[in-house]
């Protein structure tokens, strides 16, 4: 690899380059500085933010599975080496698996409306909008509120008593729903804080690879007589997969570890996640168990499950995406390739200045 | 894993191109009715919750008890707000907020930028090993690491400070990736070199070359790393209850002993006005780079 390099400076000393020991009298102390400078700046560059890493993200991560092989206190410190009995008792405990299956059902309940309304959003802002800038900074604006801010107003909005949406439902002489109560209203209420806030970023996010696709595409096939819908699920669709598969990763990993909202939806509430623990994340579980019930083996063992957990759902979204949609893809693939083909020659002149313009990287 | 599913980057040039051929053409019909009517409702789902907020943080808990929710601000707001200073020490919770947020994005931002550059433009034995070690920790949720961490700031007797808060943060690989990317695009090699040979050091060569041409996405990622930090929760909920940032005393004002749901609504417009404000100045920018960040990573 190194003998490819070309940086200016090291040409000049390139030709005594294999005998480092004779030619190195013969330089100078200017020129041997400038060599070392050449040679070891990159790794002074990247090595503040290994370090760093290292300390701050990966060694907490490493060391969390030492202590879930200990019986480890939070006030008496670390106590017998249990092995994986932290474990096993997690994964036969109740409890921890309800957290599991609220976080999922949550999840669930956030990522698909969102995705769909974000992708919906998306294809309207696609379009020729008059005031364009003022509708895209507009669906960013529950973006801008704190987790915190949102959980604050939607648990009022949410209230049981006096909350807007009950009252709503009264005026209409329809009966209240339990929002913190019940299993099912209290995960759709957090689940709604959750898409408030994100379906307009991922909006904006699914918009950028939209306008990446190019016109052309839409333009012939419109010229061939397809619809508007029918170009949004031939065209548009299958263009922005990737960032479709990034989209629902990003959100995996941030839904599977929901804790704000949980944890503030409902004050009132003696423990953490509603009476019945009905809507009590993993995080929120396991910020519970070494907090409250002091028990850091254990919480280290949830941290590691749940670690696991995120990291065989990404794969499993990675994996269904790209195989649900790969045969399609493929063969929409080579029709887009066939339809460029002849929108070029038709239009080879203009085309072609963009695609030079375009390809000067 | 992630590195495959991120969108090829997208030059600056390309999007122009599409752009123009967009506007420039006049293809494109304006949209219908339809179109406007989603927007509309899109963004209405999206103010009114905020308003309804304001709404009732101007007026008294009786106004709650209303069937029909009152459409206008009462009189009441500056009153709530005294009782939010009351409950919480706003202003001291606000400068944490403002000295954690800026130091961990300073401290990213130099990082990033740092490692970007050397990544993007530098060749060393390694780089493509360390450059795939950085993508794979993209995914991980360092966030789980919460239990150690508490442990060392413990042991430390760093809790309460707000060194506990910025610590943890203090890089991210999302950052050193991102500016890799853009980074890779954007400064010529010859640039560099031309640099070199006009004697200029490595550090110069970055300082005067890597550095202005990373300005703008410097930019971007310290915008969504500030985000970020001030609306973190989880970590300075554990590590600062006594010294809280602003989310963290926003949090206390629900928990106090006596809930005043006007009060409760009235701080969390308070805590929302300085963010609105930045959308207003900065929204175009951070729709960019919503944008960005998308097509670059």
């Amino acid at each position: 690899m190194t003998s490819t390099l070309s940086s200016p400076p090291r040409r000049q000393t390139r030709p005594n380059a294999p005998q480092p020991a004779a030619s190195n009298s013969r330089l100078t102390l200017r020129q041997r500085l400038n060599r070392w400078d050449v040679r070891y700046s990159p790794y002074f560059y990247v090595a503040p933010f290994f370090i760093l890493f290292g300390l701050v993200g990966l060694f907490p991560l490493l060391y969390t599975f030492v202590v879930s092989l200990n019986d480890w206190n939070l006030l008496t410190g670390p106590g017998d080496w249990v092995g994986f009995h932290n474990f096993a008792a997690e994964l036969t405990d109740p409890l921890f698996w309800n957290s599991v299956f609220n976080t999922f059902s949550i999840f669930f309940l956030s990522a698909i409306p969102q995705l769909i309304a974000a992708t919906v959003i998306a294809a309207v802002l696609d379009q020729n909008l008059r005031a364009k800038t003022f509708w895209r900074i507009s669906v960013i604006l529950p973006y801008v509120v704190t987790p915190v801010a949102v959980t604050l107003i939607f648990s009022n909005m949410f209230g049981e008593k006096y909350g807007l949406i009950n009252n709503l439902l009264e005026a209409f002489h329809l009966p209240g729903v339990m929002w913190k109560s019940d299993t099912l209203p209290a995960h759709i209420a957090i689940a709604t804080m959750v898409n408030w806030r994100w379906t307009g970023y991922n909006a904006l996010i699914l918009l950028a690879a939209m306008q990446a696709v190019p016109r052309d595409l839409h333009e012939s096939a419109a010229i061939d007589g397809a619809g508007a819908v029918r170009r949004f699920f031939s065209i548009t669709i299958p263009s922005i997969k990737p960032t479709f598969i990034f989209v629902i990763i990003t959100a995996t990993i941030g839904g599977l570890q929901i804790f704000t909202e949980p944890k503030l939806f409902n004050a009132a509430s003696a423990i953490p996640g509603g009476a019945q623990r009905q809507y009590q994340t993993t995080v929120l579980y396991l910020w519970d168990l070494a907090f409250n019930r002091q028990q850091f083996g254990k919480a280290a063992a949830v941290a590691w499950i749940l670690f696991l957990i995120i990291v065989i759902v990404g794969l499993v979204n990675f994996l269904l995406t790209r195989s649900i949609s790969g045969a399609e893809t493929k063969a929409i693939s080579r029709r887009k390739a066939r339809r460029l083909a002849r929108v070029r020659e038709r239009d080879a002149a203009s085309v072609a200045s963009v695609q030079a313009e375009g390809s000067i990287e | 894993m992630t590195a495959q599913t991120l969108t090829p980057p997208v030059s600056a040039t390309t999007q122009r191109a599409a752009h123009h051929r967009r506007g420039g053409h006049g293809i494109e019909r304006r949209p219908g009715w339809f179109s406007y009517t989603l927007v509309v409702v899109f963004f209405v789902a999206g103010a009114y919750p905020l308003y309804w907020s304001f709404v009732m943080g101007s007026r008294d808990n009786a106004a709650m008890t209303q069937t029909w929710p009152p459409l206008l601000p009462g009189g009441q707001f500056w009153k709530n707000v005294a009782a939010v200073f009351d409950t919480i020490d706003f202003w001291k919770a606000l400068g944490n907020s403002i000295i954690v947020a800026a130091v961990i994005t300073a401290s990213v931002i130099l990082f990033s930028t740092l490692a970007g550059y050397a990544f993007a433009k530098l060749r060393f034995r390694g780089r493509e090993g360390l450059m795939v070690f950085v993508i794979a920790t993209l995914a991980v949720p360092t966030q789980l690491g919460i239990i150690p961490m508490f442990m060392v700031m413990k042991q430390f007797g760093w809790t309460g400070t707000l060194g506990a808060v910025i610590i943890p943060t203090l890089v991210t690989a999302f950052g050193v990736f991102f500016m890799r990317q853009y980074l890779v695009d954007v400064i010529p090699d010859e640039l560099i070199e031309a640099a070199r040979i006009d004697g200029a050091s490595m550090i110069r060569t970055f300082w005067h070359v890597g550095v202005p041409a990373a300005r703008p996405a410097m930019g971007i990622l310290g915008m969504f790393t500030f985000m970020t930090a001030w609306t973190d929760y989880l970590w300075p909920m554990l590590v600062v209850p006594q010294n809280p940032t602003l989310q963290v005393a926003l949090s206390q004002l629900q928990s106090a002993k006596y809930v005043d749901y006007s009060v409760v609504l009235a701080g969390a417009v308070l805590a929302t006005i300085p963010l609105i404000i930045v959308l207003v100045v900065a929204g175009k920018q951070l729709v960019s780079g919503i944008m960005a960040g998308a097509v670059k990573g």
